[in-house]
């Protein structure tokens, strides 16, 4: 995956990710217009499918909204890298299928509209404007196994069709 | 293996001996919390993963708080979809408007809640429940669907912060100032993956309501959860629900902590967390003289009785300032109708303050009080991110009701 950085800083909250206004909607297609509004406004008019929003510590702070994550996806982000993330935003993003990586030193040095690909398979994150090449915090072994099953809605889905509840 | 209360509440919940911090297990949930704004995308993803029934109705709690009454029109859809949830579901325990509250305050009143249960809620300030002694925790949509269908969801258990707090409180200093005091310490992100254990004189002789308080800022430290252990004051609160059996559990002495900090609270001073986040709190006098658009009195921080009659003792009779907004939002119906018959909902309306009915409403910026471009407000709420509470422009500064209801009557920050 390839895209260019919409860099931001520390404590990004959800708040601002998607404002409790728009939270009437939990559809990703609905929340998408106004993903980041009060950060920065132009955001999602700017953003291109599979561009990458770059923040620094505790993103996604705030609400347990499952619309923050949402809101992103819909609006095509294809990832986000930061220096670190809240929990139940790190869990929702998992569950929905954001991918995301944890990464200080990729999330430090990449500035606005620097283009990376990242390879979320390996946690590889290659800055091709400055050229640093990075390795994500991987995900712990059975946080892997929800992924791998295609989340946790499919990982639900298997047990009750086993019956294996 | 000596443990933390964290790691024996979630190993018990696992079926486990003991479980090591950093680990993934699921575990067994006692109660599962949703709110008008999280259950219909629950619901939506219940369905498509092939779920017709919850694991227990009993252990599900649907409560109407957040958008209620009906702010508009797709708020009204919101709360639709989860009475015909609960109704399908044949879920004993959905609050409708008028007979509801705001979850965190309705839950332990309603005795939904146990010391070592394991409660989890599709909303992030589940947290408050660990004043309980509970562990208890904020998770999404999708995790509250799953816990529903299967009634356990993945979990990675954390290691534990000790807080130890010492030293008599000061009138006029509470739960609160306690909560922003530490947030201000550890900063927004100081607890992150981890759980906060509260001890010490001060928490022992912190009455519940303060430590419902405490505990349901511990996520604004970005804590999994706050915790309490439970003691004669919990007991008492139990004691309220003769037919609920309950196990207490305490940390070992010997558990081991990641980290522990002390702070002595003797000479606190009434604390205001200056906006955009609740890490930012200084001494109430650092404050004096900046004016105030409108005060805001409860959320599920700030809304039992004993708040209210804080702010209105520091109010001394006196009326709402002229330039200055006063709502009152009671938490519950029970605290309304506790407002009513303490006389303090006449003292409220008497000084030129407005009395909403039991809802979110302003906290979420949802409705019932927003604030307008450039406006300034001083909430006792518990968060003040930008947008938060309405126009981005807007700034919202939180505190304690005291340092509340001396605001509301002198327009600018006020000290009790
Ligand atoms: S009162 Fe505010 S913080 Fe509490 S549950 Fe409602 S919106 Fe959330």
């Amino acid at each position: 995956m390839e895209g260019n950085v919409f860099k931001y800083g520390a404590n990004v909250d959800t708040d601002v990710i998607i404002p409790a206004r728009y939270c009437t909607s939990f559809h990703k297609e609905e929340l998408a217009p106004h993903c980041l509004e009060d950060l920065d406004a132009t955001f999602a008019k700017r953003v291109q499918p599979s561009d990458i929003i770059v923040a620094g510590r505790n993103f996604g702070c705030g609400s347990s909204r499952e619309n923050a994550p949402l809101a992103i996806l819909g609006a095509g982000v294809g990832a986000v890298v930061a220096e670190s993330f809240a929990r139940i935003f790190y869990r929702n993003s998992i569950n929905v299928g954001l991918p995301i990586l944890e990464c200080p030193e990729a999330a430090q040095a990449a500035q606005n509209g620097d283009r990376l690909a990242i390879d979320l398979e390996k946690g590889v994150i290659r800055n091709l404007t400055r050229g640093g090449q990075y390795t994500a915090v991987p995900f712990p072994e059975s946080i892997r196994r929800i992924m791998e099953i295609g989340g946790l809605e499919e990982y639900v889905k298997h047990r009750l069709m086993t019956n294996d509840k | 293996m000596p443990q933390t209360i964290a790691q024996k509440i979630l190993s018990r919940h696992a079926g486990k001996e003991s479980v090591q911090n950093g680990e993934l297990i699921f575990a067994k949930v006692d109660m599962v919390l949703g709110t008008d704004v999280t259950v219909p995308l629950s619901v939506e993803v219940f369905r498509r993963m092939g779920a017709k029934k919850v694991f227990d109705p009993a252990k599900i709690a649907l409560v109407n708080d957040h958008f209620i009454p009906a702010k508009d029109l797709k708020a009204a859809q919101l709360s639709q979809i989860m009475r015909q949830f609960a109704q399908e579901m044949d879920a004993p325990h959905f609050f409708e408007v008028g007979r509801s509250g705001i979850c965190h305050v309705l839950l332990p009143d309603e005795g939904l809640v146990k010391p070592g249960d394991l409660v989890v809620g599709a909303d992030s300030h589940t947290c408050t429940y660990g004043a309980l002694g509970a562990f208890s925790t904020g998770i999404g949509s999708t995790d509250m669907a799953c816990a529903w269908a299967l009634g356990e969801l993945w979990f990675r258990v954390p290691s534990t912060i000790k807080v130890e707090v010492t030293g008599k409180l000061p009138k006029w200093v509470g739960g609160k100032d306690i909560a922003l005091y530490v947030i201000g310490k550890l900063g927004v992100e100081g607890a992150l993956y981890k759980a906060l254990e509260f001890t010490g004189d001060t928490i022992r002789n912190l009455p519940m309501d303060g430590r419902f308080t405490l505990c349901n800022l511990a996520i604004e430290a970005g804590a999994k959860t706050g915790l309490v252990a439970s003691d004669d004051k919990t007991a008492a609160f139990m004691a309220q629900f003769p037919q609920l059996k309950w196990d207490p559990v305490f940390s070992d002495p010997e558990a081991a902590y990641s980290e522990e900090y002390t702070f002595d609270v003797s000479d606190l001073q009434p604390q205001v967390a200056k906006p955009y986040l609740p890490s930012n709190a200084v001494p109430v006098g650092d404050l004096k003289g900046v004016k105030v658009d409108q005060v805001v009195l409860g959320s599920c921080t700030n809304g039992h009785l004993s708040d209210f009659q804080l702010a209105a003792e520091a109010m001394r009779g006196r009326k709402v300032h002229p330039h200055t907004r006063l709502v009152v939002i009671p938490s519950s119906h029970k605290v309304m109708l506790e407002l009513l018959d303490s006389g303090l909902a006449r003292t409220f309306t008497e000084a030129g303050a407005v009395i909403g009915p039991p809802t979110c409403g302003p906290c979420i910026g949802g409705h019932m009080g927003i604030l307008a471009q450039n406006e300034v407000g001083l909430y006792t709420t518990n968060r003040n991110f930008v947008g938060r509470n309405g126009h981005p422009s807007s700034q919202v500064y939180l505190a304690g009701p005291a340092v509340a209801g001396a605001t509301a009557v002198a327009g600018e920050i006020s000290s009790p």
